[in-house]
């Protein structure tokens, strides 16, 4: 029992992450589909939403309020980004437009140290936190919340892009975007409408994992680079992959980090990233047709 | 046709670098500031990684984020071999130099079959392996405390301790690096580079093997960077893992394009700009706002970056260049090309 | 033309993509010092066919074979080396670089500089540079745009581009060099200097295969023609016998009435 109860913890853990990855690998690969552009600042609005949530918290604005006025903040933010800097540069070169992010996540991380320090700051659990127990594993609330709620929101996405008028017209624009124009859909909105959706969706997973791991100003990398993996190994194009994808490095992160070497993880997680981007570049999940490296 | 009309194409002059150089090296005849110095040091150290850098990024147009892991194996196999084994400090530098290479040339044949962002993750990824086993190897490395008493570097008995004496050895250093990297762009192999960016298929097809091409370019910058790495362990005498994680490779990156991709001079030019841009922020922001702890100056590097990059893509020096040649142009010197371009040009000049 | 001496044999060429086949079963030979053209409606697997022999696609069956060397499986950058250049239907010039500079990297297979020699400026580095800029010069005063040497290749007109790609091409002295629809862009005067350029060379022995839609360039200058529609070979032969071919006639008029063949009736 021993043994079957310290996997389930693990795995636990694994879907926890793997949660919260999805969310900011789903942003990523919706930013790519509409814009073309890699936004190596994802991982940022993760952290620009556990840290507002927080303020907003301790501002004795009630926590479901301050989630959502927080998703909304980064929301504008992520459009502001667009505006300024993605929309302005997007004929650049893949180097130039990489390195643009970059900066602008090294902003976004300069102006958090600003506002909030450098400290660990927390967030309380979305409710209770008593721990439930199941087959001898611990199980805390917050975590079954960051799977529900990941899970909830990428359904939601999922129908968003498949059924409704304006997902279909941002898929039709990565279809073909001469043929989307011609068809009165624009594609610059549609690229702000992305981003503003990713940042949003980005905030959300940096308020749900706040209680779980605590929030600071340099979170998002971390969790943008992860993230990342979890993109690439759905091929960067294919939502649903990514998600699977995120699952898949979440579960070999917390399975690692339990039963070898919390240090080493991060090995295994980009040794995985490389096998992958040597050996299948289009991503675990593709098909075995059309190459796009 | 004589030798002079190579001039036409390329400026192989070896006066700008000497009197750069020489110009570079009476400054500590008017200053004796350890301040200054170990400023011109750290420029250095980072415009010789550059300098490999931007032969990649610049001129064969192929991007690495995991630079900093090659700059790292130099520190840590000039540390390991000097200060636990003994050696001297220049045999441990060229062995640092051949184990970045090695690893440069296993870890390039996969990574240069991918191009664009799935490059840039590629090589990311790396650095983060190397920059962890940096931190879990601690029964080599130290790990996260790092490695204490690297022994200084010495040449006939002379020991480079000083800012002053250090800041001559880097430079000097980079001065071959500059010669040797120019030289290697005027010719051939600088053309066969420089194809690969301007057009993979048509480099292709002029026989020029890009595979070969982007892998000794790599195989070279990894030997700049780590010799750097190697010079700076013997410098600052203790390492630790955090000077080589992945920001440290983007902030390679960062130099090579601020600078000017595409410009040699570039890499020294970014790697100034940086540091001195680190160093005024680091002093004058907190005293704007001298209630906030951290980093925060981050904001204005982040900001500055993404202006310099949407307003002048090219970088500086060429924006300076462009500015020199405007005067130039006046001259009459190309007038009578100027005139056929512009009969003949009537279209298709919007890049 | 006595000695006819095959170049280039393609023997039963063959190219699937996923069910549709593009080009099929597809036989010629090009002879030494000929100018060779493919022509065909478009879509007819004519820039397949091309990609074939310079090695950027690979074929599904069927041979190819330069000088009796099968070239299948071959890499673009072997093929150059082996005595194939080409040129680009979309300009592909190397934009970052003045003209004469890309004239020199088409000298690349026939210099010997590496990155070692190269760096510590040898003698002999310096003196194979100067070799090859004076050839480069000398290309490109075959091609007649020598003036332009030294400006970026970008900011050139359209049809001096394409004529500092033949440049760059020849400069290697290559047993083969393949037009990729040379005429395409460009106007009267520009075509006429173009094809002047290739009948010159043509001259010195060179042979050419050329990809091309403009069929009054392709009956004027070409010595024999293969016709190709829907991936299929429909005719062969010389300009004369290609005319009146009713095959070939049925092919074009069906497809595009307003130029073609139809001109020449």
């Amino acid at each position: 029992m021993e043994v079957l109860s310290q996997m389930m913890q693990l795995l636990f853990s694994g879907l926890t992450l793997g949660a919260i990855y999805a969310l900011i690998a789903v942003g990523f690969v919706v930013i790519y589909n509409v814009t073309g552009i890699l936004n190596f600042a994802q991982g940022e609005f993760a952290m620009l939403g556990a840290l507002t949530c927080i303020s907003l918290v301790n501002m004795n604005v009630p926590l479901w309020l301050a989630i959502i006025l927080s998703i909304v903040i980064v929301a504008a933010i992520g459009g502001i980004f667009e505006r300024t800097a993605l929309h302005t540069a997007r004929k650049s070169s893949v180097t130039t437009l990489i390195i643009i992010t970059i900066g602008v996540s090294i902003a976004l991380r300069g102006l958090a140290i600003l506002i909030w320090g450098t400290q660990v700051q927390t967030l309380p659990p979305f409710t209770d936190n008593t721990p439930i127990s199941i087959l001898d594993a611990v199980l805390l609330p917050q975590n079954i919340w960051a799977v529900g709620i990941s899970v909830v929101i990428l359904i939601l996405m999922m129908y968003f892009f498949n059924y409704t008028f304006v997902g279909k017209s941002l898929t039709a624009c990565v279809v073909n975007p001469f043929a989307a124009r011609l068809m009165g859909i624009n594609p610059e909105k549609m690229s702000l409408f992305a981003v503003i959706v990713s940042a949003g969706v980005g905030a959300l997973a940096g308020t749900v994992i706040a209680p779980i791991s605590g929030a600071t100003y340099d979170m998002g990398m971390m969790l943008g680079i992860k993230a990342f993996v979890a993109a690439v190994i759905g091929g960067l194009t294919n939502a649903p992959a990514a998600i699977a994808g995120a699952f898949l490095i979440g579960i070999l992160e917390a399975f690692t980090e339990g039963l070898w070497s919390s240090g080493l993880k991060d090995v295994v997680t980009f040794s995985f990233l490389l096998l992958i981007l040597f050996v299948k570049p289009e991503g675990l999940f593709a098909k075995a047709s059309g190459k796009r490296v | 046709m004589n030798s002079k009309s190579l001039k036409l194409i390329y400026n192989n002059s070896i006066l700008g670098p000497i009197i750069f150089f020489v110009l570079l090296f009476c400054v500590p005849l008017v200053s004796s500031s350890n301040y200054l110095f170990s400023i011109l040091t750290m420029v250095g150290f980072y415009a010789l990684v550059c300098i490999g850098l931007t032969t990649l990024t610049g001129y064969a147009g192929q991007i690495s984020l995991g630079h900093a892991a090659f700059y790292g194996i130099g520190a840590y196999s000039s540390a390991v071999l000097t200060g636990t084994y003994g050696l001297n400090p220049w045999v441990a530098i060229i062995i640092g130099a051949i184990i970045s290479a090695v690893v440069a040339l296993i870890v390039g044949i996969p990574t240069f079959k991918l191009k664009g962002y799935y490059l840039a993750l590629a090589t990311l990824g790396f650095g983060i392996i190397v920059y962890t086993l940096f931190k879990e190897l601690s029964t080599i490395t130290g790990g996260s405390n790092g490695f204490f008493g690297i022994p200084p570097i010495s040449l006939f008995g002379f020991e480079f301790i000083t800012d002053t004496s250090y800041f001559y050895l880097i430079w000097i250093f980079v001065f071959f690096a500059i010669l040797f990297t120019r030289n290697i762009i005027h010719s051939r192999i600088g053309r066969g580079l420089r194809s690969i960016e301007g057009s993979e298929i048509a480099a292709d097809a002029v026989g020029v093997n890009l595979m070969n091409y982007k892998l000794q370019i790599f195989v070279l910058s990894a030997i700049f960077a780590s010799v750097s790495g190697s010079l700076l362990a013997h410098y600052v005498s203790f390492i630790n893992p955090d000077l080589f994680v992945a920001n440290t490779s983007i902030f390679f990156l960062i130099m090579v394009i601020m600078g000017g991709k595409g410009n040699i001079w570039g890499s020294i030019v970014g790697a100034a700009m940086y540091v001195l841009l680190d160093e005024i922020l680091k002093h004058y922001v907190p005293m704007l706002l001298p209630n906030v702890g951290g980093q925060f100056e981050i904001v204005f590097f982040g900001i500055l970056l993404v202006l310099t990059l949407i307003y002048m893509p090219d970088g500086l020096v060429p924006r300076f260049e462009k500015l020199i040649s405007k005067f130039k142009k006046k001259t009459p010197t190309n007038g009578a090309l100027q005139s056929t371009i512009s009969a003949n040009a009537t279209g298709g000049d919007n890049k | 033309m006595s000695n006819k001496r095959p170049i280039l044999s393609v023997e039963n060429l063959t190219k699937v993509f996923g069910g549709v086949v593009a080009v099929d079963n597809v036989s010629f030979t090009v002879d030494e010092g000929e100018i060779f053209a493919v022509i065909g409606p478009n879509g007819a697997g004519k820039s397949t066919l091309f990609n074939m022999i310079t090695g950027v696609l690979p074929s599904s069956s069927g041979n190819i074979y330069f000088q009796e060397k099968r070239l299948n499986r071959k890499k673009p950058y072997q093929i150059a080396q082996m005595g194939i250049t080409r040129t680009f239907q979309n300009l592909e010039v190397f934009d970052n670089m003045s003209v004469i500079e890309n004239v020199m990297t088409g000298a690349h297979i026939t210099m010997k500089t590496n990155i070692l020699t190269a760096g510590l400026r040898l003698p002999s580095v310096k003196k194979e540079e100067i070799k090859t800029m004076e050839r480069a010069i000398e290309a490109l005063e075959a091609v007649g745009i020598s003036d332009l040497a030294y400006e970026m290749a970008d900011r050139l007109p359209y049809g001096s581009q394409r004529l500092l790609e033949i440049a760059r091409a020849a400069i290697s002295n290559p047993k083969l060099i393949l037009l990729d629809e040379p005429m395409a862009g460009l106007n009267s005067e520009e075509s006429r200097q173009l094809v002047e350029v290739i009948l010159k060379m043509r001259e010195k022995g060179m042979t050419f295969l050329f990809v091309e839609h403009d069929m009054e360039t392709v009956m004027s200058i070409s010595d024999s023609i293969v016709v190709i529609d829907n991936g299929v070979k429909i005719g062969e032969g010389t300009p004369e016998e290609i005319y009146q071919n009713p095959q070939v006639v049925a092919a074009y008029l069906g497809d595009e009435e307003e130029e073609g063949v139809e001109a020449y009736a």
